[in-house]
């Protein structure tokens, strides 16, 4: 087990995102942040803090629950269903980022992508993770992201966050030495 | 004539020694012939055939359930050499003619003695007097008359039976059930019925009806059986007639010695029997009643159905369970295992009583002179019920699988040997 | 849980997993999220040997909001014709591979028996068996009461629910007292004797014969249909001597507690079991009933098809 991401670099990445967002969207007039739970949601949160400090404005943070439009569910016993919340109630013409803490697959990300086509039309959807372990079996890629970390497909990264985890950091385990 | 020396069998009591079989009744020592056959019956028990005045054989009609063959290779299975049959058969035997049918089937088949019961009444409608002194005076011989499957409900036309068999020491063997408090009714009415929404059976609907008629028969001074007590109360009622001293007896089955209607909650229609299987202090009461003799006899009600009959919806199966192939061995678990009756004790109530209530002379006894109507149980094996393997044509045993002592060993029916265990 | 056959077939935590994924399907609902794929090429057959209209409906639209295929059975008036009809249903339906089956029937334990009896292989959800049970009613009206009086989270302790009308003959009475009881709700039945099963002591819960007596203290009532052709059996001597013991009505209703509803199943006999002023009145959720009947089979549907069969598990071992 090795760590990764401090909880500085956590920070710094989520603050520099932030900013990466801003920019691309020229401001948060019309940004819906989605995270998607467990940790992408207080990603989420955090960004949306963060965007509000720079831009001195108020933006809320939603979450986006895909449980129920995995293409895993059947290799799985039922999951429990987590909150969907939609800051202002509709995605419709917004520019919707979605943020997770692992990009890996794909697959969730297509599940979200379902999700959103369920719920309205967006102007633009984007993506946006805190790491991007690779492994892709999508043809999805990322708008933003927090740390690029090459790995091989035993290992397993895992995302600590203090609102559930007491600490703050990134860690990979699985490595052989 | 078959011989046999019977070598080393213990007997009810335990007494070790030899029997002799020869023109079909035991025999002196001195009266065998020489080449009579040996049979080593070391370690087995030698016991008066068993009696059984309460089965149903299904014929004539009911083919594919029961036959008098098949019924009678399932008695002598079972250790049973006389076992009586119930009317409720298509037609019903009602006259002198059906009761004659059937006992001449069991006659041809040889295997065990079959004694028809007729019906009380007209197609055991209840309503009319059926002829039961022509059924009386057939080869058939009648003595016990009952409408099993439905109650004598009518008090009058109980009471004009009663009277009525009197003239030849006739018995009427009462199935209590109060039909208005059982219209629909699948189990017995208690805290299970309420749980599964199976339509209940109350007690009261057997008892109501016993504690009538033991009053009739005390009224009218004649013999009345009460089939199948099972209920606490019902023993109750009994106890008390007896100490009165009202010509009553009364048998229980050896599913409601052992079975409550906690099964029920399977839903599996195999345990769906009439009267229902009761509560566990109904079936410690119903083992008291029989250990104290106010309950007479072991009689099995085996009431043997189509597969299709039982593998349906509870509602739509059929009431019964066979039982002659188990009842030893579920009666001798109950009753001796547990030190509630000796094993003579428990051989009077399904040999010795039995053939005294029907008064079926040729069975009870193994003394000289008596028929040679016996059997031969290995009281220290054990067996475990196989449905598939049991002679019955039906396959409704609430029993499979279950692993009981006493094994019956070979069957001899005046004289012959009609049943012989297949060694494993 | 492999099936839903009686609410004895979860426990406490099962049970309040079904209502919080009902409550989030049925939050999701709100905001405009009609339907989902995660049933897709998943078959569930309603198999209605009873009539009952509203309760098919109800499964039926939960089943397509989840994309799985439906396909309706009504197998009428072949109910109790002498045995054999169920079991030959259950093989035919396993011959065309049906995931789940939603069982309506008029005999008591149906359900346990398709389940039990290995007739088929599919997931079996109980929608009512003769007077046994009827879950996913219990579980809707569980949902509806921890909605209106708990917010939609936990359990239902400190609450007092009354039921009202024939116990006796009520698969919905069953289920609920059962279900209602595991989730730590008091539970009186209120009812005349002729309508109270023998043996309901072992049960745990009140009774009582007078509705005035309680209906002061109840946070929950709710109103049981009754079913005419009982009068014949001398359950009780007439329409008008039931409605004026155990009717609900406005008068009644006066008594209440502030924050207290009226609940019925369905279908109701207004002017018999409850006056259509109660019905239509503001402490009345019955309409909402049937919204949330939805919800709380999506729930049970997801729950128990959603994920993988046991066949499947076995094979698995993909990443995410």
């Amino acid at each position: 087990m090795s760590v990764i991401l401090n909880s500085g670099e956590i920070s710094r990445a989520l603050r520099r995102i932030s900013h990466e967002i801003l920019e691309r969207n020229h401001g948060s007039e019309n940004l819906v942040l989605l995270g998607i739970p467990t940790r992408g949601a207080y990603l989420s949160q955090r960004i949306a803090v963060a965007i509000c400090e720079i831009e001195k404005t108020t933006l809320e943070s939603g979450t986006l629950d895909i449980t129920m439009y995995r293409d895993d569910l059947r290799l799985k016993t039922p999951r429990t269903l987590l909150p969907t919340t939609i800051p202002g109630g509709s995605i419709d013409g917004k520019d919707v980022v979605l943020i997770d803490d692992v990009f890996y697959s794909g697959r969730t990300i297509r599940a979200a992508l379902d999700a959103l086509n369920e719920m309205g039309r967006p102007k633009s959807v984007q993506l946006a993770v805190l790491i991007d372990r690779g492994h892709r079996e999508l043809p999805i890629r990322a708008d933003f992201v927090g740390k690029n970390i090459p790995t091989a497909k035993e290992e397993s990264v895992r995302v600590h966050l203090s609102e559930i985890d007491s600490v703050d950091e990134v860690i990979i385990e699985g490595r052989s030495l | 004539m078959n011989s046999y020396r019977i070598k080393a069998a213990s007997d009810s009591n335990g007494k070790v020694g030899d029997h002799f079989v020869s023109g079909g009744k035991f025999v002196k020592e001195g009266e065998l012939a020489n080449d009579a056959q040996v049979i080593d019956a070391k370690g087995l028990t030698i016991l008066p055939g068993f009696v059984d005045l309460h089965t149903h054989l299904r014929e004539p009609g009911k083919e594919d359930a029961e036959t008098v063959l098949t019924g009678s290779m399932a008695a002598a299975a079972g250790g049973f050499t006389a076992i009586s049959a119930m009317p409720n058969t298509l037609p019903v035997a009602d006259t002198a003619g059906v009761v004659e049918q059937v006992y001449r089937l069991g006659k041809h088949h040889g295997i065990c003695d079959v004694y028809p019961i007729g019906a009380v009444t007209v197609g055991q409608r209840g309503q009319v007097l059926a002829e039961l002194s022509a059924m009386n005076q057939s080869e058939a011989g009648v003595r016990i008359f009952s409408d099993d499957g439905y109650c004598v409900y009518d008090p009058l036309v109980m009471r004009r039976a009663l009277e009525y068999v009197k003239t030849f020491d006739g018995i009427i063997a009462q199935h209590a059930q109060d039909p208005r408090l059982t219209e629909d009714s699948q189990m017995n009415e208690g805290e299970v019925s309420a749980r599964l929404g199976l339509k209940g059976w109350p007690a009261v609907a057997e008892e109501a009806v016993i504690a009538r008629d033991v009053l009739l028969a005390e009224h009218v001074d004649s013999r009345l059986h009460i089939c199948h007590v099972t209920t606490a109360g019902g023993v109750e009622i009994v106890r008390n007639a007896k100490r009165r001293g009202i010509m009553v007896t009364a048998e229980v089955t050896p599913h409601h010695l052992l079975l409550t209607d906690d099964l029920a909650e399977s839903y599996n229609p195999v345990y769906k029997v009439n009267p229902p299987l009761r509560t566990r202090n109904d079936v410690q009461a119903l083992r008291e009643g029989l250990a104290d003799g106010t309950i007479d006899i072991i009689a099995t009600d085996h009431a043997p159905h189509p597969h299709e009959s039982k593998d349906c919806e509870w509602d739509a199966a059929a009431f019964g369970m066979i039982g002659l192939e188990t009842a030893f061995s579920i009666s001798y678990q109950v009753m001796v295992e547990t030190k509630l009756l000796t094993l003579a004790q428990l051989v009077d109530r399904l040999s010795k009583i039995p053939a005294q209530i029907g008064r079926y002379e040729d069975h009870g006894s193994i003394d000289e002179g008596m028929a040679a109507n016996f059997t031969l149980a290995d009281l220290g094996a054990r067996w475990q019920v196989e449905r598939s393997k049991l002679e019955s044509k039906s396959r409704n045993t609430p029993f499979d699988g279950l692993d009981l002592p006493g094994v019956i060993s070979k069957t001899f029916h005046n004289g012959v040997l009609v049943y012989e265990r297949k060694s494993k | 849980m492999k099936h839903l056959l009686s609410i004895n077939d979860l426990s406490k935590d099962e049970a309040i997993e079904i209502l919080d994924t009902a409550a989030e399907l049925a939050r999701l609902a709100e905001g405009a999220v009609k339907k989902f794929p995660t049933l897709r090429g998943r078959t569930v057959v309603n198999l209605f040997f009873e009539d009952s209209t509203r309760t098919r409906i109800s499964f039926e639209a939960a089943a397509k909001r989840l994309s799985a295929d439906v396909i309706n059975f009504a197998a009428k008036g072949s109910s109790l014709s002498k045995g054999e009809s169920l079991k030959d249903t259950a093989l035919t339906l396993q011959a065309m591979g049906a995931d789940a089956v939603v069982i309506r029937h008029s005999a008591s334990g149906a359900a346990h028996q398709l389940a039990k009896q290995e007739w088929m292989k599919g997931v079996v959800i109980n929608a009512g068996d003769g007077t046994h049970e009827h879950p996913t009613q219990a579980l809707l009206d569980a949902f509806t009461i921890r909605r209106h009086l708990k917010g939609s989270e936990g359990d239902l302790s400190g609450i007092k629910v009354g039921i009202v009308g024939d116990i006796l003959h009520s698969r919905v009475a069953r289920s609920n007292i059962l279900l209602l009881k595991k989730l730590g709700a008091e539970v009186v039945l209120i009812a005349p004797p002729t309508l109270i099963p023998v043996g309901v002591s072992q049960w745990g819960v009140d009774v009582s014969y007078s509705l005035d007596d309680q209906i002061k203290s109840l946070e929950v009532i709710i109103v049981l249909r009754v079913q005419k052709e009982r009068m014949n059996d001398l359950y009780f001597p007439t329409e008008r001597e039931y409605a004026r013991g155990y009717g609900l009505n406005s008068e009644r209703m006066e008594g209440m507690k502030d924050k207290a509803i009226v609940m019925h199943p369905g279908p109701m006999n207004r002017g018999l079991e409850i006056s259509a002023d109660s019905a239509d009145s503001a402490r009345s959720v019955i309409v909402e009933q049937v919204a949330n009947g939805v919800s709380v089979r999506m729930a049970v549907l997801y729950l128990l098809l959603g994920g993988a069969t046991f066949k499947e598990l076995s094979s698995s071992g993909e990443n995410l």
